[in-house]
């Protein structure tokens, strides 16, 4: 018997955590060039949770992210270029350089925000799941989010309004131990921050490991398919960890040298790419899907750079939907 | 023409819209069933069904954040909170979420969405329960705020938020859910940011919303009676704020009064004094006065909560004590 996802899907599940390895490495260069100012948030050594139900999604899915949401927004086919504008402040900038890093937003592609106060989008993805019910439309929402916001109320108001109302919402943290440099284990009162509180809105415990794209890809699948069914919300922790620190230029030096080589020694990525070929799926193919990847993200790089910055006139734009804003006559 | 009361208005201000547009939803606390704590909603349940009229768990972050993700793809809810002292349970929601989104993501997502809730003083509820926080709201880019003083307003007023692409808050005087007014029949529909002037002196402009309305008007009406004439302004709405009216009053009384039911600092007059200050300077012939609810939480006791809310005798006496 043979569980795989077929051969398309694998290679688009490859693909697509390349793409966020390449740019967010990418990302981090740049910052530390300081053409990408304030902070960033990068998905390096989680890049398998997005890519996972990125390819699981439908087109017209809603995802909602964190902060740390280059990721997810590039799974869904935001275009990269325009990605990486809005990290260099560019007017090309997918939100001409208004959100920046933390609030990428592609409505077209169903990326409907980047939220960075900790836990506030998980009410408002339980609003877009309602309207989906609402209008019948059978689309589902995915809402991201970290560890650290399984301790806010938000995490809470959410979880049990989606099941009250059987919602087609399906919550994912990624479970990356850590918030910003406290362990999520030392401020927390069981060890599964998210499935230890399933129980309490009459969810299963759903764990994966979130390295393991094609693991996530399974779960994703069947959380979408009981969402759309009917069969309300579903909470999903995905283990993983940051290959990085926090933001920035965080090295991370809180955490134990022993914790950081064994999650460095489960590397999605490579993990994957040794797992295709064991398969027999022949080294060319990847290596081209790589190959194209570097290419696609110096192309995003090149033109990022070259844009010119936003354009003064956008600073008052779009407070309304008239476009201005004005506040008075 | 009916005579409505405040509470019937709301009412009715929802139906309307709601028989109108399919996409209009309600959500908020005890609003289907039960009919609203202040019945403001009785009925709805009956006519619109549990798919569009629905209670919500004690979760102020859930329903305001469940209006938003609605509103942003396809839906035009009316969340109510219960009281606005507990927009302070949700403000993230308010101030960084429904206010914010629209200009970080320039334009993409757009959130027709409506906030109602039961604001400011007068039943003796005590310091959580009777706090005025319009001037909360006006700190808020992104966030329009309407203030209806009569049922008549309160309908138009409703319908145009619910109607505009834009969130907005509308902040109905609790003290006034009795109090009946005129109400024409048919669809009413008003316009966001126009002041309305209610009556016309020569000597002072008192500049009054929601439930200071009655009582800038009860005020000039016994200032009249004594020969001082007031020129008595509802702003209506204080985002998008009509400017150009309150100057043209300004310019034909040369004395401006604010009466504001918020606390005393950053209040709403706050502003407006520093407007009028800027742009009509020439037109004062004497300081502008602002009378408020001193700067304190609001007092339980009846004696002392009506201490507290500027009172038709406190706009009088200090009227005619600035005049001179
Ligand atoms: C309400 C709120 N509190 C605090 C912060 C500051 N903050 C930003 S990220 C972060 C850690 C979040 O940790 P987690 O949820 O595990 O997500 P991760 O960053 O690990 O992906 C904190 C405390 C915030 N943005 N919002
Ligand atoms: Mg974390």
């Amino acid at each position: 018997m043979n569980d795989n996802p077929c051969p398309d899907v694998q290679l688009e599940l490859y693909r697509r955590q390349v793409e966020v390895r390449v740019f967010e490495k990418r990302a981090y260069d740049l910052f530390l060039r300081n053409l990408v100012k304030g902070t960033s948030h990068l998905s390096l050594g989680q890049e398998a949770i997005a890519a996972g139900f990125g390819t699981a999604m439908r087109r017209d899915d809603y995802t909602f992210a964190t902060y740390r949401g280059h990721a997810h927004t590039l799974v869904r086919g935001a275009p990269m270029a325009a990605v990486m504008a809005e990290l260099l402040g560019r007017d090309s900038g997918l939100m001409g350089g208004k959100g920046g890093s933390m609030h990428l937003t592609s409505v077209e592609h169903g990326v409907m925000g980047s939220y960075a106060i900790v836990g506030a989008h998980l009410p408002i993805a339980v609003g877009a799941a309602w309207s989906a019910q609402y209008r019948g439309s059978g689309q589902a929402a995915v809402c991201f989010f970290g560890d650290g916001a399984t301790n806010i109320g938000a995490f809470h108001e959410a979880l049990n309004l989606a099941a009250v109302w059987r919602l087609p919402v399906v919550f994912v943290c990624e479970n990356n131990l850590y918030m910003e440099y406290t362990p999520i284990a030392s401020v927390t009162a069981v060890p599964r921050p998210a499935a230890d509180r399933a129980a309490g809105y009459g969810l299963d415990p759903l764990v994966v490991d979130g390295n393991d794209v094609e693991a996530v890809y399974g779960v994703a699948r069947a959380a979408l398919e009981r969402a759309r069914t009917g069969g309300g919300p579903s909470l999903v922790e995905a283990l993983t960890y940051r290959h990085g620190g926090h933001s920035r230029a965080d090295p991370g030096k809180y955490r134990p040298a022993r914790e950081v080589e064994e999650w460095l020694a489960r590397d999605p990525v490579s993990g994957y790419r040794e797992r295709l070929l064991r398969r027999g799926i022949p080294a060319k193919i990847l290596d081209d899907i790589d190959t194209e990847v570097r290419a696609a993200v110096d192309a995003a790089t090149d033109a990022a750079e070259a844009a010119p910055p936003p354009a003064p006139e956008r600073l008052l734009s779009q407070v309304w939907t008239d476009g201005g804003s004005s506040w008075r006559n | 023409m009916a005579q409505l009361t405040y509470r019937d208005a709301v009412r009715r201000g929802i139906a309307q819209e709601m028989r109108r547009d399919e996409r209009v939803v309600l959500i908020g606390e005890d609003v289907a069933a039960a009919g609203g704590v202040f019945k403001t909603t009785p009925g709805l349940l009956e006519e619109f069904g549990p798919r569009r009229v629905l209670d919500a768990p004690i979760s102020e972050q859930a329903i305001l954040g469940a209006a938003m993700g609605a509103a942003m793809t396809g839906l035009r809810p009316i969340a109510e909170i219960m009281f606005s002292d507990f927009l302070a349970v949700c403000w993230d929601m308010v101030a960084n979420e429904i206010a914010k989104t629209r200009y970080m993501t320039d334009g993409q997502v757009s959130l027709p969405l409506v906030i109602r809730t039961a604001n400011g003083g007068g039943l003796r509820f005590g310091g959580q329960h009777s706090q005025s926080v319009e001037n909360w709201a006006m700190a808020v880019p992104g966030l329009k705020v309407v203030l209806p003083a009569t049922p008549a307003d309160l309908i138009g007023l409703l319908a145009a938020a619910v109607r505009d692409p834009d969130p907005v808050l509308v902040l109905e005087p609790k003290a006034l859910y009795p109090v009946r007014g005129e109400v024409p029949d048919g669809e009413l529909l008003d316009t966001l940011g126009r002041a309305r002037v209610l009556r016309t002196g020569g000597d002072a402009t008192l500049v009054a919303v929601g439930a200071m309305v009655p009582r800038a008007v009860t005020a000039a009406e016994r200032m009249a009676e004594q020969g001082v004439g007031c020129t008595v302004v509802d702003l209506r709405s204080l985002v998008p704020l009509d400017v150009r009216t309150l100057l043209d009053a300004v310019a034909g009384t040369g004395r401006l009064f604010t009466v504001e039911e918020n606390p005393r600092l950053c209040g709403w007059g706050a502003e407006i004094a520093s407007i009028v200050a800027e742009e009509a300077f020439p037109a004062l012939r004497g300081p502008i006065v602002r009378i408020t609810t001193p700067h304190i939480p609001l007092p339980s006791a009846d004696t002392l909560e009506d201490l507290a809310r500027p009172s038709v005798s406190r706009i009088t006496d200090t009227v005619l004590k600035a005049l001179g």
